[in-house]
């Protein structure tokens, strides 16, 4: 887990905040002369103070020095958060914009959780590292520098030891960081299994009350806690250790450069004012570059993001048709020639090869994840095939407008995703400007009317978070009502009434008949009522599509 | 340090004021009171090491301009060399002694709250987002002693101390030093709070929705992109994500005009303190030593400002974690009521109705049904029929809103919560699989199972060839919610924790999910046989395959019963069983005749 500090690829990305992270640079360069003419005034003020003196001009200069500097900390605070609040802002978009332009197909399984919470929160673990970290990084560098230059000016031989000297911060990290990082990782691997254990208790609490142990799990609770605190504290030891050490060689270099330095004062050959100087600006040579380490650890967590925010945006898609290109009419006969499609570990169709005339209503069985809904996924275009093709008008699907072409299809899926917006809103998806009455007929047709006239403010009430507030069978009728919107000539519907309750089935099965009439249908289905209307039946099982004769056993009539 | 004695800060009745949790936390904190406070004093000597080490070093130097006796330096020189490595020292001794007592207080937090989820009675539905929230509001906890208490009370040790010396050389320099440290100390923490909590105010709205469009944006990818909606949400999205970049920036500004207050600050009290000190004539080397030493104590104060605001950040946590433990005093009894429990059973229902909500339609409605010993039963129908919540009201933990639940005519309730498991349980809805070894999985279901009970329960799940195949046998870790065993083994071996545990009234909600149709009856019927002749069982299934063996099968639809009797009788009569039926084996049938 040893990444760069700094990820150029920032740079190329997002080109807005180069302006403002040349400007931090600045800024750093600034902060190290302010800090170099802070201490050569405070230094001047405390050799004429000596004599029971005050140096007016000197603590005018110390005090205006340090309003400098106090402005300075406030243009690179608010400088930072503005690149932070631009990168993120940028990056939030190029990723949610990746997932646009892969398609659903991309985005699918794991990789939306992934995705949705990077976009979401993820992303504001970069705060740490703009405002904390890369500051100090640039300090790090400006900081020794400035006072180098500065010392050798007033007493080269310190600035000799110094130089010397202060490679040894970033050599002593280094070697106690290869020393301590196999020894860590292991420790944190461990410690994360340990801090799991409590959310995985409390997790299975369900499961601990059912077989009347959740009481007696206490004891392991503060058992496997206590574990983690043994663990935490050795590792602890360890990184506290390097903090010593590194803490340690920053004060013996100090006193290497302040004993001479007292040595040649008592003799009288150094002026205090000079010592003074040493004295007050040593000490800040080696800070920051202590500083930017430890902060380096905090930031870890932003670097992390930042590194899969940007390799997870800049995925290449797939090469899609140019808008513009040929759409043929979804009225045409539509053909699967020798269609193979191969996931990772999986093949979902294998060779399948099939016409859908127009008008036909096509049913779909077969045992779960036999490649049912990949049949649809193709249709759609959320999945290509890995070899043959699918043809509409004798028109090849990969080179038409992807859109266009979505446009004559309806699609009721398993579990219509909604959204949080107004459920009107939620009906109307992609056609934002429908008319009022047309709305009100999808709703009527999808019979929606008694679930409108029960929420609060009918079409305009608000979805929770994924259409938190609607049932099942209520949610399918969303979805329903979306396909009567879009009066496509061709609906794909995936098995609409699984998992509803019988009340809740027969009211989708009627609207579902409602939708399919007088249009090319292609329905997965298990329902007898379902499969009743169908012009033809076709069984998918592993990969394979057989055309299953019409055939009593399979018909039920209700 | 045994620090048992300390005082602590009120823990009075009423007073609910705006340090509620906080007092809560310092409640919880009280046995370790004596390693906290010597953790603070250890923060406070490493802090007073670095501002003395200054101190004393220019001191040296200044003197050492007047060219005097090395003899009179000798003390100096020797506390710098001390100072230099105390103060290394004394950061490395507080940072484990912190951490340490923190930890072992963690670890308390923990088992209490641990403790008080496990004595709440009934369902607790929980989102993994919860969940996730309740860790980490327990790790507030740690936040707040460790980033918190112990560097403020630090900087408030120093201070007071930077004031008394300062005093001792000049009262008017201490004067100005104490308004300084004033500023620093108090004024600036107060001022931060306030922008913190502003900021986040204004912030965490917009936070959210943006939470939120990215979940639709994601997980709804597919309905967008179909509806040709992509294009809009993005704007949106992006738009949305721009607004909250603006806002950043605008508090970005009000933030951190704090913290160059708090420069400022630190440089004004300096010079301030030379003035004072010049004003007064101190000594020209005590005012050299005066003014470095007060720009170490500002700098050192200034770490309350920081404080502050992780102080205000941690609040929500703090909070939720001090009501979570508040609301529940451990009051509820460990192990009252019946626990005759031994024996065959007979339960009961009795025209049993269950509402979740008050004008909501029940989720059961007058159902009754009757399990005397070695009885078993199926119970079928379609999802959202109340299959589940049949389940939940027989293992206890929802109770009817009205009609009767009795084991051997007694009430449910009146039986103590740990023990009716014993008596009636098995596999539950969304049975959890912990990350454990493949024993201790098993053994929860019956702690002092030996290693044959083990193999007879797996093997009657159908996963003891599984076990016997992996390298590490019982003791393989079955990683995240099981996530190294596929959907059917982590079936099994939660069907293989309830054979195990054995009750004498069996519930299995489900028991071969995720199971392919062949292996779902295997173990089906490996499952019924495994069970004791005496013992009745309870199946829910939403398939209807294998039941033809069992005393009765229950249809629910809609919270009733709508049909009931054996499957012979079901099959043959019109109605949903034998709707379902026939569609199930024509696909299963059909399946199999085009099996090649």
């Amino acid at each position: 887990m040893s990444r760069r500090p700094f990820d150029p690829r920032l740079l190329r990305r997002v080109p807005a905040a180069r302006g403002d992270l040349a400007v931090l640079a600045l800024l750093g360069v600034l902060a190290a002369g302010l800090i170099v003419a802070q201490a050569t005034a405070l230094a001047s003020v405390l050799a004429t103070a000596i004599d029971g003196r005050l140096d007016r001009p000197a603590l005018a200069g110390f005090v205006v020095t340090v309003a400098a500097r106090s402005a300075l900390v406030w243009a690179q605070g608010t400088i930072s958060a503005r690149v932070a609040a631009t990168v993120k802002a940028t990056l939030r978009a190029d990723l949610l914009g990746a997932v646009g332009r892969h398609g659903p197909g991309w985005v699918a399984g794991q990789r939306a959780g992934e995705i949705a919470t990077l976009a979401g929160r993820g992303l504001d673990a970069l705060d740490a590292y703009f405002t904390g970290y890369l500051p100090q990084l640039v300090l790090s560098v400006t900081v020794p520098l400035a006072v180098l230059a500065r010392v050798v000016f007033a007493d080269w031989s310190s600035a000799v030891i110094i130089a010397l000297t202060l490679p040894l911060i970033p050599v002593f990290g280094a070697l106690l960081g290869w020393q301590a990082q196999a020894a860590t990782e292991r420790q944190w691997r461990r410690l994360a299994l340990l801090g799991g254990h409590f959310l995985d208790m409390v997790a299975g609490l369900p499961t601990l009350r059912a077989f009347g142990r959740a009481r007696g799990q206490t004891d392991v609770v503060r058992r496997m806690a206590d574990g983690h605190r043994v663990a935490t504290m050795k590792t602890l030891r360890i990184a506290f250790l390097s903090a010593l050490v590194l803490e340690l060689v920053a004060t013996l270099s100090v006193a290497l450069v302040a004993v001479p330095v007292g040595i040649r004062l008592l003799s009288g050959g150094l002026a205090l004012q000079t010592a003074l100087l040493v004295l007050l600006l040593t000490p800040e040579a080696y800070l920051p570059l202590r500083a930017a380490g430890s902060r380096f650890h905090a930031s870890m967590e932003g670097l992390t993001a930042l590194d899969e925010a940007l390799t997870l945006s800049a995925a290449p898609a797939t090469p899609r048709a140019a808008e513009g290109a040929a759409t043929p009419d979804a009225r045409a006969e539509i053909r699967f020639e020798a269609v193979t499609v191969a996931y990772e570990r999986t093949t979902a169709l294998r060779d399948v090869t099939l016409t859908i005339r127009p008008g036909e209503r096509i049913a779909i069985i077969g045992p779960s994840g036999a490649g049912k809904s990949t049949l649809l996924g193709l249709l759609l275009g959320f999945v290509a095939p890995t070899s043959g093709r699918i043809t509409v008008d004798g028109v090849d699907l990969a080179t038409v407008d992807t859109d266009a072409w979505r446009r004559q299809l309806a699609w009721v899926p398993q579990r219509a995703h909604l959204f949080a917006a107004s459920l009107a809103d939620n009906i109307r998806l992609g056609a934002a400007d429908t008319p009022a009455d047309v709305l009100a007929a999808a709703v009527h047709d999808a019979a929606l009317d008694d679930v409108v006239a029960g929420l609060p403010d009918g079409l305009d009430t608000v979805l929770g978070e994924r259409g938190h507030g609607l049932s099942s069978g209520q949610r399918q009728r969303v979805a329903l009502a979306r396909a009567f919107l879009r009066a496509a000539p061709v609906v794909l519907l995936d098995e609409p009434t699984a998992r509803l309750d019988t009340a809740a089935e027969a009211v989708v099965l009627d609207a579902t008949r409602r939708l399919v009439a007088g249009r090319t249908a292609v329905l997965v289905a298990h329902r007898p009522a379902l499969l009743a209307d169908a012009d033809r039946i076709l069984r998918v099982e592993d990969g394979r599509v057989t055309e299953l004769t019409p055939e009593p056993t399979g018909k039920v009539t209700r | 340090m045994s620090g048992q004695r300390e005082p602590t800060a009120a823990t009075g009745p009423a007073s609910t004021g705006r340090v509620a949790a906080e007092r809560a936390v310092l409640r919880l904190a009280r046995p370790y009171l004596g390693r906290l406070v010597g953790a603070g004093l250890l923060a406070a000597a490493t802090e007073f090491a670095g501002l003395a080490l200054m101190a004393t070093a220019t001191w040296l130097l200044m003197s050492a301009a007047g060219q005097p006796p090395l003899d009179r330096l000798t003390v100096a020189i020797v506390a710098v060399r001390a100072l230099a490595i105390s103060r290394g020292v004394f950061r490395y001794t507080e940072r484990l002694a912190g951490h340490d007592a923190v930890l072992r207080m963690i670890t308390d937090v923990r088992a209490r709250v641990f403790a008080t989820l496990a004595a709440r009675r009934g369902a607790t539905h929980r989102s993994g987002d919860v969940l996730s929230r309740l860790v980490s509001d327990v790790e507030a906890v740690q936040d707040l002693l460790l980033r918190v208490l112990v560097p403020a009370s630090a900087a408030a040790v120093v201070g007071v101390l930077a004031v008394a010396v300062a005093a001792l050389i000049s009262v008017p320099a201490a004067g100005a030093l104490t308004v300084g440290l004033l500023v620093a100390g108090v004024a600036l923490p107060a001022l931060a709070t306030a922008v913190t909590r502003r900021s986040a105010a204004e912030v965490a709205p917009l936070r959210g929705a943006l939470a939120t469009d990215a979940i639709d944006l994601t997980h709804g990818a597919a309905d967008l992109a179909a509806f040709g909606a992509t294009e809009g949400a993005l704007r949106a999205a992006e738009q949305r994500a721009h607004r909250l970049a603006r806002l950043e920036r605008r508090l970005a500004a009000t933030g951190f005009a704090v913290d160059a207050a708090g420069v400022l600050t630190a440089g004004a009290t300096a010079a301030a303190v030379v003035l004072a000190a010049l004003a007064a004539d101190v000594s020209g080397v005590l005012v050299g030593v005066l003014a470095v030493g007060a720009l170490a104590a500002v700098e050192v104060t200034l770490a309350l400002v920081t404080a502050a605001r992780q102080w205000t950040q941690l609040r929500p946590g703090l909070t939720r974690v001090a009501d979570l433990l508040d609301a529940e005093p451990q009051t509820a009894p460990p192990a009252t009521g019946r626990t005759d429990l031994a024996g065959p059973h007979e339960l009961r229902f009795v025209d049993v109705t269950v509402r979740y909500r008050a004008g909501a339609a029940p989720a059961l409605d007058g159902v009754s049904l009757d399990l005397p010993a070695g009885r078993r039963i199926a119970v079928v129908g379609p999802s959202g029929a109340g299959k589940s919540t049949l389940a939940a009201v027989l293992t206890g933990t929802v109770r009817p809103a009205s009609g009767r639940v009795t084991l051997d005519g007694h009430d449910l309730s009146a039986y103590a919560e740990e023990a009716l498991p014993r008596a009636v349980g098995g596999l539950l809805a969304e049975a959890y699989v912990f990350h454990a070894t493949v024993r201790e999985n098993l053994l929860l279901g019956r702690p002092a199972a030996g290693e044959e009970e083990l193999t007879a329960a797996t093997a009657a799940a159908g996963l003891l060839d599984w076990v016997q195949a992996q390298p590490a046998g019982w003791d393989t870790v079955v990683g995240e919610e099981g996530g190294q065993l596929s959907g059917g083994q982590r079936q099994r071996l939660a069907l293989a924790r309830a054979l195990l545990a054995a009750p004498a009234v069996l519930v299995l909600d489900e028991p071969t999910e995720g199971l392919d149709p062949t292996a779902a009856d295997a173990v089906l019927a490996s499952a019924l046989a495994f069970t004791p002749a005496g013992h009745s069982v309870l199946l829910i299934t939403h398939r209807l395959s294998g039941l033809a063996e069992l005393d009765e099968i229950v249809v629910l639809d809609g919270g009733r019963v709508i049909q009931r009797g054996r499957h012979a009788e079901l099959v043959a009569a019109p109605g949903w069983y034998r709707d379902q039926w026939l569609l199930q084996t024509a696909a299963e049938r059909g399946y199999l005749a085009l099996a090649p």
